[in-house]
């Protein structure tokens, strides 16, 4: 009898315990929670912190730190996370410079990082690394979707994108796809918040559309500036310029503006559907990008959790690489490269009520590859 | 290169350097007659920024979100130099520096305690949309050129101020020999206070101008900080005369070189090299003015005579 209490028991608590992982899992988040940039990063923090929370899960243990936009705050960071805290996975920096700065020696001893974001492209062919997936995007992939789309309308286009890593994979991306010519070409310092000299240099080119990438502040400032200015040329960018987290700040001039991302709001997904209430219920705010891509990096790492140890590299990498989990993004899975293949969507800023917001209008790509993977030796 | 192409740069110099303007005199006026470096300067302008944003969403009316603006970074400016600058004037530089950094992050983390960390909504007021034609064909926004306006208005101000009036001669008494007034029956105490708020509603002023133009955010103030400093330095530290002239050199080398540069570089490189390489050197150029400038007078142009 007292055998029988005993087995039962432990039954039930395995039961109970079904949802816990073989090890309990340590995750450092560096991610940009002050300064310009911080609704990016509070967006992706959010995002990430839903997917833990609704999982219910107690085995997994998250440590957030700000890195307030700096490289060489991110580093020490990342440093303290993995000698003192002693994490198992890193993810959630939001700018490719700081990436840049803290990925490869991160992987380099062994510890995986998801980005949740950033994707330079030196990190997509070369610079790979079996330690490190991108949940979000090559850096290139939004652009090369506008440089798709914008053949259909556009023969002269303007680009322009600020002098930083992210932003020379900008353009390239751009120009990898777009056949027509080029109005103009140029680099604004990062951080600039005054746009008069470029928007001259815009009225003067004789472009028939103006492509730009200019992510938080910079294209808020970018998008009334060239609202007020009298040019009346159709804006055409990838979605950070026109994300959730900028759009109230920008208002009515951004209306109209076409977009492209792997994901927006109205996608038709179960996944998707039921993250965007649960966003709006936790947060009172409908989410970014940023926090779709978030909550996706924190839904592969819970999948590859259940299926294998994250103290056995070799399996937890492999489960990762499986990329079995629900997606927002709907079908989602990794190159050779550990980066996405997935399909990229055209956006338009439209009104619904009184709430800016995209709505999907197009596709630029099905199951699209970065151009980089054959590069990538690993 | 046209010719309204080029007018239109000269006014976005002129623009750009009238706003630095109004950062720069507060900024120089209050090292000029306290002898204080005030880095909390650039939080002002968020402060201005934010109270004209927040007003403005609340009344609908940017004019009432202005002249709020205005008051909020006055009263900020009057509450710091009461309970913290003032226990500053007779330490050295360093102390004031760390002092007034550590009010740049109270500032920072206050105002996203109250505001969130998403940039806020403020725009243009309809009276001052759209363009305005230029001799030459070229068109120029309405609103930038009341922002020069405003500014040439402010130097005049403050030029009467200073040169014309009692307070202007208690100012620049308290410049020359603070002991010498306060002996004389003038409370020295007010006067830094009033002095103190004039600074701050300025640097207010310029950032509800400029939040109509960017974004309004917490950490906005801190590179136009940065290129203030420049201008004092450049134009001669305490020099009001010298902060304007600085502001519209500093303006219109950046707009200019931003423009110009890659330009140049396109007669000898690719386009796409030329771009990236004139955008770097552009963004080096008013330091290296300003380096040039230090190497030959080392006091700024206009120097205050001490």
């Amino acid at each position: 009898m007292k055998n029988l209490l005993a087995a039962s028991i432990l039954a039930l608590s395995a039961g109970l315990a079904g949802q816990a992982f073989a090890e309990p899992v340590k995750i450092g988040m560096i991610t940009t929670l002050s300064g310009g940039g911080a609704g990016l990063g509070i967006d992706a923090r959010d995002g990430f912190m839903l997917a833990i929370k609704q999982s219910g899960n107690k085995d997994v243990e998250v440590v957030t730190e700000d890195d307030a936009q700096k490289p060489e705050l991110a580093v020490q960071i990342a440093d303290k996370m993995v000698q003192s805290d002693k994490v198992d996975l890193l993810t959630g920096i939001i700018w490719s410079n700081l990436a840049m700065a803290v990925v490869p020696s991160v992987t380099a001893q062994d510890i995986i990082y998801l980005s949740v974001n950033a994707g330079p492209s030196a990190l997509a062919g070369a610079g790979c690394s079996p330690n490190y997936f991108n949940v979000a995007y090559q850096n290139d992939n939004f652009h090369e979707a506008m440089g798709e789309a914008a053949n259909k309308d556009y023969k002269k286009t303007f680009v322009m994108a600020p002098n930083y890593p992210a932003g020379k994979d900008s353009l390239t991306g751009f120009k990898r796809y777009y056949k027509g010519e080029l109005a103009g070409e140029v680099y604004t310092k990062l951080g600039q918040t005054d746009y008069a000299a470029e928007i001259a240099q815009i009225r003067a080119s004789g472009a028939d559309s103006v492509f730009f990438f200019l992510p938080g502040g910079m294209g808020i400032a970018f998008t009334k500036q060239y609202a007020q200015s009298g040019v009346d040329l159709p804006l055409l960018g990838p979605a950070f310029s026109f994300s959730q987290d900028v759009l109230p700040a920008i208002g009515d001039a951004a209306l109209g503006v076409k977009n492209t991302a792997s994901w927006s709001p109205d996608l038709d997904n179960e996944t998707s559907k039921a993250f965007v209430e649960s966003f709006k219920a936790e947060y009172g705010r409908l989410p970014s990008v940023y926090a779709a891509q978030a909550f996706d990096t924190a839904n592969l790492i819970l999948a590859a959790s259940a299926k294998a140890s994250v103290k056995d590299k070799d399996a937890f990498r492999a489960a990762l690489k499986a990329a079995d989990f629900k997606s927002v993004r709907g079908k989602f899975s990794f190159n050779t490269n550990n980066h996405p293949i997935q399909d990229f969507y055209v956006r338009e800023v439209v009104k619904d009520g009184d709430t800016l917001t995209n709505k999907i209008v197009g596709t630029a790509f099905t199951d699209h590859k970065d151009a980089y993977a054959a590069d990538c030796k690993m | 290169m046209s010719l309204p192409l080029f007018i239109e740069q000269i006014l976005n110099g002129l623009q750009f350097g009238v706003m630095l303007f109004l950062m720069a005199a507060g900024l120089t006026l209050i090292f000029g007659v306290m002898g204080l470096i005030n880095l909390a300067h650039g939080s002002l302008f968020m402060v201005g920024a934010f109270a004209c944003a927040a007003v403005a969403a609340a009344t609908g009316s940017f004019w009432l979100g202005l002249a709020a603006s205005l008051a909020a970074a006055a009263m900020a400016g009057a509450v710091i130099e009461i309970l913290v600058i003032r226990r500053l004037y007779e330490r050295d530089h360093l102390d004031q520096v760390l002092a007034t950094f550590a009010l740049i992050l109270i500032f920072s983390e206050g105002t996203r305690w109250v505001f969130g960390s998403f940039p806020l909504y403020l725009d243009i007021p309809p009276l001052l949309t759209g363009a305005a034609s230029l001799p030459g064909g070229g068109q120029y926004p309405v609103y930038r050129l009341a922002v020069i306006a405003v500014g040439i208005a402010v130097a005049l101000g403050l030029y009467v101020l200073i040169g014309r009036t009692r307070l202007g001669m208690r100012i620049r008494a308290g410049e020359s020999d603070r002991e010498m007034i306060g002996a004389l029956g003038v409370d020295i105490g007010t006067l830094y206070t009033l002095v103190f708020a004039l600074g701050a509603a300025l640097a207010g002023l310029a950032g509800a101008m400029v939040g109509a133009l960017q974004s309004v955010q917490v950490g906005m103030g801190e590179p136009v900080l940065i290129l203030a400093f420049v201008v004092i330095v450049i134009g001669g530290i305490g020099s009001i005369k010298g902060a304007l002239l600085g502001s519209i050199l500093v303006g219109l080398t950046e707009t200019l070189g931003r423009f110009l540069l890659p330009h140049l570089f396109a007669l000898i490189l690719p386009a796409s090299e030329a771009a990236g390489m004139g955008a770097a050197l552009a963004s080096m150029l008013i330091y290296i003015l300003m380096a040039l400038i230090l190497a030959f007078r080392p006091r700024g142009l206009f120097a205050a005579s001490t």
